[in-house]
């Protein structure tokens, strides 16, 4: 075995249980729409990069975006010689029950491992998915410049299972400063700002109101493609077909039931259905917070 | 002057919707915009009648660009020009057999003979105006206007990999095994997508195509 095989089994994450569903993630691969590859990346980004930060890793390095919780992970730190070595993770996101080793991790904050420590999550208390960064950042082999897991089009590492090995890569930056960056934890009702259009003059009068005033339920029937909703049916003043347009994450299309959809870090390129409104790109990472069963409320950005 | 623009509409708070006339306007104002592109344009997805393009709104906003992209419409030549653009590629011939499970359906709806439909599949040089619906499927202009067929009013569950398949007046090629409603001709081996690759995709857009029967 030759020193740097040696070092590529010696830093890596093992995954005993992924919990309900676990992907890597990071912060996706733009400029494929093209090809009909949409970005993909983590659902919630900002809780992605916080997560980076905390162990100085760069931003955009690969983490666990961890659905539900459940997930039981060991750590391989040793040296290229052998010998055990220490390392960092940081989990943020949804908020959920955390330990190492069995003793509480905190979250939000640059938590100390040694070779061969257990990571355990439970169950997220609010909120839907929690991001693990380990210092060095994930590096299994890159698709399209990005090693993010993109359920749509299948590009990507396949959502892990037991018995998977991820590789960690070297720290290339110095641990930052920080201790501890709390956040406030997800809501249980979300509220986002909504641009109407570019097809809101395919819906009655009345039916935009109501996209505005209703409150709606997030469906167990949601993914990393899209959130389906719950609510009053909205009503179209045109019938007919829209040919198919190019969509953006965070659009709201509206199938010929009525009831919308949002769509996600996942989403299809194009769509044949009219998007009423999109959510401001600036909530896009509360967007991806929102469990099933969750209130949703839009209101009208400016 | 005329301009093909039909309206610009917001999509969010990154992106607008431009609406064209057609199809040949939609990819003439996308290769006018990919060969400058304006300040802070992330990417541009053509389809049948729009083109969306998306931006990083900390460098440029909604009214700016809605400007430039009015401006390089009315900018356009008149009819929009060919939908074939230039780009570095040969033209890519597709061995195809033509077995699909549809061509007598196809045949019985056009009131043409199988052979006739072959041929008619085979004769035209393609285009790839734009891709979409899953990874390296790529939406095919110069269809003859006999094959412009609707989709079929039940999708199948699976279409296999490789599929030649023809609806809305475009032609295409499923990459790999999809729900799909499209008329399924034939089938094809080309690998039509393969990510350890440059590009991807072997469909990209502007590229000309041409079907070539096999057996």
């Amino acid at each position: 075995m030759t020193l740097q095989d040696m070092d590529t089994v010696a830093r890596t994450v093992e995954i005993l249980t992924p919990g309900p569903l676990a992907t890597v993630q990071d912060l996706g691969r733009p400029g494929w729409s093209h090809l009909g590859v949409s970005r993909s990346g983590a659902a919630d980004t900002t809780s992605l990069t916080l997560a980076n930060r905390l162990v100085g890793n760069p931003e955009d390095a690969a983490g666990l975006e961890i659905t539900f919780g459940g997930l039981r992970a060991r750590l391989r730190l040793r040296r290229p010689d052998g010998t055990p070595a220490t390392g960092y993770l940081a989990l943020t996101g949804a908020p959920c029950p955390a330990t190492v080793n069995g003793r509480p991790a905190a979250l939000d904050a640059p938590v100390p491992v040694r070779d061969g420590d257990v990571l355990s999550l439970g169950m997220p208390s609010s909120g839907l998915r929690t991001y693990l960064a380990v210092r060095g950042g994930l590096t299994p082999p890159p698709a399209l410049g990005s090693r993010a897991t993109d359920l749509l089009s299948g590009t990507g590492p396949a959502p892990l299972r037991a018995g998977d090995t991820l590789p960690l890569g070297d720290p290339t930056h110095p641990m930052p400063g920080v201790d501890h960056a709390p956040r406030s934890a997800p809501p249980t009702e979300f509220l986002l700002r909504v641009w109407p259009g570019p097809r809101d003059d395919w819906f009655e009068e009345p039916s935009l109101k109501t996209f505005f005033t209703t409150r709606w339920e997030a469906t167990s029937k949601s993914n990393r493609i899209g959130i389906r909703l719950a609510g009053p049916a909205l009503r179209r003043c045109r019938t007919g077909e829209l040919p198919a347009e190019g969509m953006v994450r965070g659009a709201l299309q509206v199938p010929p039931n009525g009831l919308p959809v949002l769509f996600l870090t996942d989403h299809p390129v194009t769509g044949g259905y009219p998007v009423i409104g999109v959510v401001h790109e600036d909530d896009l990472p509360l967007a991806g917070q929102i469990p099933p069963g969750a209130g949703i409320r839009f209101s009208a950005a400016r | 002057m005329t301009t093909p623009l039909r309206g610009v509409r917001r999509a969010g708070s990154a992106a607008l919707l431009a609406e064209l006339a057609d199809l040949a306007d939609v990819l003439a104002l996308r290769a006018a915009l990919e060969r400058e592109r304006p300040e802070g344009v992330r990417e541009l997805v053509a389809a049948a009648r729009t083109l969306l393009v998306t931006y990083d709104p900390a460098v440029t906003g909604q009214d700016r660009l809605s400007r430039t992209v009015a401006e390089r419409a009315a900018a356009l030549p008149e009819q929009g020009g060919p939908a074939t653009q230039e780009t570095d590629y040969d033209t890519l011939v597709v061995p195809v057999r033509y077995d699909g499970p549809d061509l007598a359906d196809v045949a019985e709806l056009t009131g043409r003979t199988v052979r006739e439909v072959i041929d008619r599949h085979t004769a035209p040089l393609y285009t790839v105006a734009f891709a979409g619906f899953m990874p390296g499927f790529g939406y095919l202009v110069g269809t003859d206007p006999v094959l412009h067929l609707p989709r079929r009013s039940e999708p199948r569950t699976a279409v296999p990999a490789g599929s030649v398949a023809v609806a809305g007046g475009f032609t295409g090629v499923y990459p790999r095994s999809s729900p799909g409603g499209w008329q399924l001709l034939g089938s094809t081996d080309v690998p039509l997508w393969d990510e350890d690759r440059t590009p991807p995709a072997l469909l990209v857009p502007g590229r000309t195509v041409r079907f070539e029967e096999t057996t």
